[in-house]
């Protein structure tokens, strides 16, 4: 799960960190509010899961509370790189001398953690890295040892931090690793790491990626989850502990079972497609290993559900999972479904107890479902019938 | 030969004793591995039938070692304790390590592979070879299966497979069913696995039952992208590959933890360029790769 920059803030505070003071707010009267509070001058930053928030006329500096309600109503309801504007953090303007970066981050190719730092901040660190590579520390962190007081001298060393703030720095980043192992982080990233005019080091902005898998050490990080801009379906399948996309511009509804074969199936729906109008498919499902009839039942609830799908492809190769509690949660589902479900089915079913769940869905003979043999020639059959639909439609 | 697994390899189940252990050891047996007992802490003296054959369960995976002569484990511990479990199989210096659990914390799998020194089978210092987390494992088919790979799928062949996920690593087996396979191994979804691509193509450029070798990756990471600069430098092998993730959108999670394009990296399209400019045919589709493996067989002596 990826932190908005406020929350990614006070996790950094509660961890010592310096940050500046300031209120996340969802309207332009609020902005004003606590710009009053501040007092002075402030900066109006849009909160969005997104880079390029500045270029993007996100982030604006406001002189007095009135220009920070006007700035705040300008910036609130901003499309940034498709990311709606819901909420602007108002934070006090910074006197900025000195600009660094700091993270640490999963290396994934090297299984273990990357501690990273540069003098020189403020700009994407990827555009650093690659206008500027030796600028951009790279330091291994060995996951047993961690990061203590010299292994921080030993980065900021390795970035050439300036002897005066040197210390401070270090101090940082020990805390900065705190947030990294305490949160069960893959990434926290402090750009820009400032020195203000008074010489102090201030965590200006903030990135932090949390590990999902994590989430059962930290009931306290389920308050992170964003409700707002978080699409129905995909909510709705979260509570049934189904793992769900829901994709854009697609027609074909997609269920399988194991998330490598149920990505190929969208790669090879979307393929069929392109003989059938430009049939795409409209989300990603995977029942997952061991699934019985409820859990086939529940998902395709949810995937019949979706108003934008016109046909859909169940794609199960049994390993684990037993063909006939697939064909039984089909056979139940459009029971329960009863005259709701109005879509046609494709279903491709292989591997364990395949003798059976297609006997159990050639004696349903539902006249919605289509039963194919091939993955290829059921992803065909499933575009085609999704464009008959859209045809109609159109 | 085969790699990694053997009809000799003696295994352990640590969680044994759960519901997923005991399902998956009786399939195990059944498929003709030398399953040798389970570890259970707190549960070792007692035993645990398995249609005629009864297994003992051990408190720790040090005794398991001692009273069996166990060289391979495989871990079903539920992921809040599965760190535990790895670290302890690698204290007791068991050579193979094949974790099954989905859902470990990442930091936890770094910590793990740290420990058995996880730079995989190219290091000759290490103690430990991790395979996964969030895998399906290894089968050495007709010889031996640690997993919860089905062993009816195919039979012993000369294809060596390796995958990143579960149900494509079956449905490949099966796509190919008539020719088999010398091992397949899957090295699992995570962002942080023990056993990348790499050590696996290597181990099957090296064994003399493997005569092809298909490879399978999916979006995340540059695993495959790395994977292709060593079978262009070191592999003599034909390798047909597969990558799944082409219509996945940017930044969302496609079911595995590790399967995700971040910004303009770890796509589909970059992996399968990477692939093929390293000379490697890649398929469109599954029954496409295995099309081409069909060729490629058909042209070896």
């Amino acid at each position: 799960m990826d932190l908005y920059e406020y929350q990614a803030k006070d996790l950094f505070g509660a961890h010592g960190i310096p940050v500046l003071p300031g209120h996340v707010v969802t309207t332009s009267a609020q902005a004003r509010e606590v710009a009053a509070e501040l007092g002075g001058a402030v900066v109006v930053k849009a909160q969005v899961k997104t880079g390029g928030r500045g270029k993007a006329g996100g982030v604006q500096l406001a002189r007095d509370p009135d220009e920070a309600q006007r700035k705040a109503a300008a910036i609130l309801g901003m499309d940034i790189k498709g990311h709606t504007v819901h909420r602007v953090l108002v934070t006090p303007a910074c006197d900025i001398v000195e600009e660094y970066y700091l993270s640490f981050v999963l290396d994934r190719t090297q299984r273990t953690f990357l501690a990273m730092a540069s003098v020189q901040g403020g700009m994407e660190i990827e555009e650093v890295a690659a206008t500027a590579p030796g600028a951009l520390a790279k330091v291994p962190v060995d996951p047993r040892f961690g990061v203590d007081a010299a292994k921080a001298a030993e980065i900021v060393v390795a970035a050439a931090f300036p002897p005066q703030v040197a210390q401070a720095v270090a101090d940082t980043t020990a805390k900065l690793w705190d947030v990294f192992v305490a949160e069960e982080a893959t990434l926290v990233e402090v750009n820009p790491l400032v020195q203000d005019n008074q010489g102090s080091i201030i965590a200006l902005d903030g990135k932090v990626t949390l590990d999902d898998n994590a989430a059962f050490r930290h009931p306290e990080h389920a308050a992170l989850v964003d409700p707002v801009g978080q699409d129905p379906l995909e909510a709705a399948a979260r509570a049934r502990h189904l793992n769900y996309v829901k994709l854009a511009n697609g027609q074909v509804g997609i269920i399988g079972n194991g998330a490598g074969l149920v990505m190929s199936t969208l790669d090879v729906v979307a393929a069929a497609g392109r003989a059938h109008g430009g049939m795409r498919p409209a989300n990603f499902l995977d029942i997952g290993g061991g699934a019985n009839a409820q859990v086939m039942a529940d998902g395709l609830e949810i995937v019949l559900g979706d108003p934008d799908v016109l046909s859909v492809f169940v794609n199960v190769f049994g390993g684990i999972t037993a063909c006939d509690q697939v064909a039984t949660g089909i056979v139940q589902a459009l029971g329960m479904l009863g005259s709701a479900a109005a879509k046609p089915l494709v279903v491709r079913l292989d591997g364990n107890n395949v003798a059976e769940g297609r006997r159990i869905l050639a004696r349903a003979a539902h006249p919605l479902v289509t039963m194919v043999d091939t993955m290829d020639a059921a992803a065909d059959k499933a575009a085609e019938l999704a464009a008959v639909t859209f045809a109609k439609g159109a | 030969m085969a790699i990694l697994l053997t009809k000799d390899s003696r295994i352990i189940i640590q969680g044994m004793t759960g519901a997923e252990g005991r399902k998956h050891t009786q399939r195990m047996l059944r498929a003709g591995s030398q399953i040798v007992g389970g570890v259970t802490p707190g549960k070792g003296g007692q035993t645990v039938d398995f249609e005629g054959a009864c297994l003992p369960v051990f408190g720790t995976v040090a005794e398991s070692v001692s009273a069996t002569g166990a060289d391979v484990s495989v871990v079903f511990v539920p992921p809040r304790f599965a760190k535990d479990a790895v670290l302890e199989a690698i204290d007791a210096g068991i050579g193979l390590v094949v974790v099954i659990t989905e859902g470990i914390p990442v930091h936890d799998a770094a910590a793990f592979c740290a420990q058995a020194g996880a730079t995989g089978l190219a290091a000759p210092a290490v103690r430990t070879r991790i395979v996964g987390p969030n895998c399906p494992g290894v089968i050495t088919p007709g010889a031996s299966n640690a997993g919860i790979i089905p062993a009816d799928i195919t039979g012993p062949g000369r294809i060596g497979l390796v995958s990143k996920s579960g149900t494509l690593t079956y449905q490949m087996m099966y796509e190919l069913r008539d020719i088999g396979f010398s091992t397949c191994v899957g090295i699992g979804g995570d962002p942080v696995i023990g056993t990348t691509h790499i050590d696996a193509v290597q181990a099957f450029e090296d064994d003399p039952d493997t005569a092809a070798i298909v490879m399978i990756g999916e979006i995340g990471g540059d695993a495959e992208e790395r994977a292709a600069d060593y079978i262009k430098a070191h592999i003599t092998k034909p390798v047909i590959g597969y990558i799944a993730g082409f219509t996945a959108p940017e930044g969302k999670t496609m079911g595995h933890a590790g399967a995700i394009v971040s910004g303009s990296s770890g796509t589909a399209a970059a992996k399968k360029d990477a692939l093929e400019a390293a000379g490697v045919h890649v398929g469109t589709t599954p029954s496409a790769t295995a099309e081409l493996m069909r060729e490629v067989m058909k042209s070896l002596p």
